[in-house]
């Protein structure tokens, strides 16, 4: 196995210092380090280095939709986005509700050897509601599950969800919710507000996220397990996070990179790039989302990463697909919304994007400061890049990118994942 | 560079010239149809319109009887309607007794090519059955492009293509003329 | 003006321009030949995904007097019922010249998505797209609100019903409000869009203090399986706060009109005396409809396709 040193790189940000990776791990972390006499020396002047970034919400698609995406093309998608460890989410078909389906996805991920892929498991048989999944089975499989989502749909019977809460207790999980209330969402295509009026796009109200929110803190309170709110898209759910941790309520909570940029505003131009779930919210919200990770109100920064065909956005608005893909642009967005505009540090940036997804998804071999010792998972990242947003240009599979023809700053130039480079020069090595 | 001197078309018919080619189109049409009972007239928008009640009005001079005016859009008749942006739509009042049997004389400033009077002609055709047809123009500057010949001519008026006629008339102008200019605006 | 997708698109000028044109059209229906050659060589389809016998006939009748062709395309029993895309149906459209299409769906942003897709080039009308616009509709209410009323500017005018639900609605205040208009909308709660700060008009929940200060009255259906979901009690209730009848009708101004896009529910939202009174220009509507659609279809279609400007030198 090649060794590298990394040469000149701003650790998370900060002191600029040498990285030696030998043998799958962080050597050193130093100046002036002497690399072996058959390491390749890799110059990172000028580059920020970060830990290996983690993905508590993607969708690989694979079993059931390869032609969105698979196994393969998303963690590669991955990869170039500084990823190294990814969390599947359990809307595969057939849904990864059993040991045998998170099981394949695992094996799967390890066999693609660009992340490592950490299936979810869905809470409810088929994701359908109504009756527990084999939680204890997949939580003792070989993919070792311990987030549990319905994610795309909510676990909206209270009292199910409370049962969800308790099992999982015993072997350490967290419950996932993607906060919806169904019946308030019925049909629902876009924010409600002033434009879902004009547009005549029936809405999706903020309440609907916020009351599930606020009854699912409430819950794990009383039964005291883990808890996690999936892609919070308003200023009321924020407002609710915070007051619960506030009160010491225990709650964690991701927000998407394309919560954090885009409004509401782009539906009115009916392409369904722009559909997704939750919807795109208000100016309003991007800033309270944006105030709420900095403040670590919400945790993390969690991609929802979603691909569809072409066929499923090439349509009109309500017979379109919900969801944006979100691997490769997520750290340019981070940047652009958070770092550029001194909301976040770089060293932020590791913690909401690595250390505290990682800590929440239990993956103990990512998410590690970059220090000796360490699993070598790491990404380099050239912060004064910019860089224009081509959907043809996209890794994944699908090209449902709402950034398109944007620039964007910043550009993964080399992945690392246990000193193994998976992306050189910004392209995936294989 | 100097500024490129303000063209000035040249004046062809003055208001008097104008009033009294008008005098004689309604005599003349008033003794080829043997009196006004059987004409209509009907100008071409928008200066055919004003042309058409000042026609009228010397008829009801000299007759005692007003004749039925009216105004007849000829934009969707056109030839070239599918090569040109779309237009507005002039207004078209037929007069209450419709043109059946009658003599309608079209009325417009100035014949061309003759393609305005071929959609007019059309236009009618959809009206009503007329018994007979005439035209009367204020000026006549050749180059026709159809066969199409006016029955009462204000003024002939020999021009080149690169000439541009302008009919001012007091209800749209402010003042009464006919004006020809080569294509900057000068006199020629 | 290249495509006719929402009532708000239009400015002053253009609406007057439509309104005006209609005038001239509506004068066709006096004489012999109900024809004018303006769109000969033209083809129109009448593309209707949603079942709307009444609005395809007055679009195939205009187009038809304009001497355009007209290809009726509706959904059910074709291909787009077994599942092709409108991607699909548009190329095709393409691939057979349209040069207009008009397009009735039932998602909102469909005839939108039709004119920015670049799937085809022809000129978009929209008769009405989900729970959006039918910008046509509210042009022929203006019309025949200009025949009754003279100018609009200043005139009060009263929709009452649906609201949340209703293209004729949205469309209807967007183009009142423009030509000069004051509308104001009424329905319970439950029927208003949670947020209408965009909307160009005041709301009200109560009908009968608005009535003395209308001098248009405009009827939404109102579908009775809304009260399935809530959006009101019961069928009877709703005709008691917001229906209109010979009561209410007597509330108001002398001259006021009244008005229903069709088709009605007769004794829900309006009674069978009221539609039928001298009051209602119900009937007028459907005549105008004709003039106002020759218009958009004539304004739209006549001319080249070619941009106006003039190429550089």
């Amino acid at each position: 196995m090649t060794a590298y040193l990394i040469t000149g790189a701003k650790i998370v940000g900060g002191e600029v210092a040498d990285l030696l990776i030998d043998n799958e791990e962080i050597v050193a972390v130093g100046t002036g380090l002497q690399a072996p006499a058959d390491a390749e020396t890799i110059d990172a002047t000028g580059l920020i280095a970060l830990p290996g970034l983690v993905d508590l919400h993607t969708h690989l698609r694979e079993p059931g939709r390869e032609d969105a995406e698979t196994v393969h093309t998303g963690t590669r998608a991955a990869a170039v986005g500084g990823f190294t460890a990814v969390f599947a989410m359990a809307n595969t078909d057939p849904v990864a509700d059993t040991a045998g389906v998170v099981e394949q996805v695992w094996r799967l991920g390890r066999e693609a050897g660009y992340a490592d892929v950490y299936p979810i498991g869905a809470v409810t048989v088929g994701r359908q509601g109504t009756q527990l999944a084999e939680l204890g089975a997949m939580a003792d499989s070989a993919a070792r599950v311990r987030v549990f989502s319905d994610d795309g749909d909510c676990v909206w019977d209270a009292a199910l969800m409370r049962r969800a809460l308790e099992y999982v207790k015993a072997f350490g999980g967290t419950i996932a919710q993607h906060a919806q209330e169904p019946r308030l969402t019925k049909g629902a295509q876009m924010n409600e507000g002033a434009l879902s009026g004009v547009l005549g796009l029936t809405g999706w109200p903020s309440v609907a996220e916020e009351a599930i929110i606020a009854r699912d803190i409430l819950l794990n309170h009383h039964v005291g397990s883990k808890l996690h709110i999936c892609h919070l898209s308003t200023k009321g759910s924020v407002e609710i996070v915070r007051a619960a941790k506030r009160r010491g309520l225990d709650v964690t909570a991701e927000v998407t990179p394309h919560h954090l940029l885009l409004t509401e505003e782009l539906a009115a131009s009916y392409d369904p790039v722009y559909k997704v779930n939750p919807p795109l919210r208000t100016k309003e919200d991007v800033e309270a989302v944006r105030e709420g990770l900095a403040d670590g109100t919400i945790d993390i920064v969690a991609t929802d990463h979603a691909p569809h065909p072409v066929e499923d956005k090439d349509c009109e608005w309500s017979a379109a697909a919900f969801g944006m893909i979100g691997l490769e642009t997520a750290l340019s967005v981070v940047q652009h919304a958070m770092v550029d505009t001194k909301l976040l540090t770089w060293a932020d940036v590791a913690d909401r994007m690595s250390y505290r997804p990682a800590a929440i998804g239990q993956a103990s071999d990512h998410g590690r400061p970059l220090e000796a010792g360490a699993p070598a998972n790491l990404v380099l990242v050239d912060p004064a890049a910019q860089r224009t947003i081509v959907p043809e240009q996209s890794t994944s599979l699908s090209r449902n990118t709402p950034f398109a023809g944007m620039t964007l700053p910043g550009q993964v130039v080399a992945t690392f994942l246990r000193g193994t480079p998976t992306v050189r020069d910004g392209k995936p090595v294989r | 560079m100097s500024p490129a001197p303000v063209p000035v078309p040249r004046t062809v018919l003055d208001a008097s010239d104008i009033s009294r080619a008008l005098t004689r189109i309604a005599h003349e049409i008033l003794e080829r149809n043997r009196g006004a009972d059987p004409v209509v007239l009907l100008g071409v928008p928008t200066r055919g319109v004003g042309l058409a009640t000042r026609i009228s009005e010397r008829i009801a001079a000299v007759e005692g009887q007003s004749v039925p005016t009216g105004s007849l859009d000829v934009t969707m008749y056109r030839d070239d309607i599918g090569l040109k942006p779309a237009r507005a739509l002039e207004h078209t009042d037929i007069p209450p007794g419709g043109i059946d049997g009658k003599v309608v004389v079209l009325v417009d400033d100035v014949l061309f090519s003759g393609r305005t009077i071929r959609a007019a002609l059309d236009a009618i055709g959809d009206i009503g059955r007329p018994k007979a047809v005439q035209l009367a123009v204020l000026v006549d500057r050749g180059h026709r492009e159809l066969p199409i010949r006016a029955d009462y001519v204000g003024k002939n008026l020999p021009t080149s293509l690169l000439e541009r006629v302008t009919v001012n008339l007091t209800e749209y102008d402010g003042a009464d003329a006919v004006l020809i200019a080569d294509k900057t605006g000068a006199a020629v | 003006m290249r495509h006719l997708l929402s009532a708000g698109d239009l400015s002053r000028d253009e609406a007057n321009l439509i309104l005006d044109t209609a005038e001239e059209m509506r004068s066709l229906a006096d004489r012999p030949i109900k024809k004018l050659p303006a769109l000969r060589g033209r083809t129109v389809v009448n593309l209707f995904f949603e079942d709307s016998t009444r609005t395809r006939i007055s679009f195939e009748a205009a187009a038809k007097r304009l001497s355009a062709d007209v290809i009726n395309f509706s959904a059910k029993g074709s291909s787009v019922s077994k599942g092709e895309s409108l991607k699909d149906t548009a190329l095709t459209l393409q691939a057979m010249g349209a040069d207009g299409v008009v397009c009735r769906h039932g998602a909102s942003g469909a005839p939108h998505l039709l004119a920015t897709s670049g799937w085809m080039t022809g000129a978009v009308v929209n008769a009405g797209d989900g729970t959006h616009e039918h910008p046509t509709q509210a042009l022929l209410d203006a019309f025949t609100m200009r025949r009754h009323l003279g100018s609009l500017d200043g005139r009060r005018i009263t929709i009452v019903g649906d609201v949340l639900h209703s293209r004729v609605a949205r469309s209807n205040v967007l183009l009142l409000a423009t030509l000069g208009a004051e509308v104001t909308v009424v329905a319970p709660p439950t029927l208003l869009p949670v947020d209408m700060s965009r909307w160009p008009c005041t709301t009200s929940y109560d009908f009968d203090a608005v009535l003395a200060k209308s001098d248009a009255v405009m009827m939404l259906r109102v579908q009775r399986e809304r009260m399935g979901d809530a959006y009101f009690p019961s069928a009877r209730e709703y005709t008691r706060r917001y229906g209109l009848d010979v009561h209410r009708m007597a509330q108001l101004p002398e001259n006021a009109i009244v008005m229903h896009p069709g088709p009605m529910n007769r004794g829900m939202e309006i009674s069978a005396e009221v539609a039928d009174s001298t009051r209602s220009v119900i009937v007028e509507q459907v005549t105008n409809g004709v003039a106002v659609r020759m218009a958009v279809l004539y304004l739209l279609l006549s001319g080249s396709n070619e941009s106006t400007e003039e190429p550089p030198a």
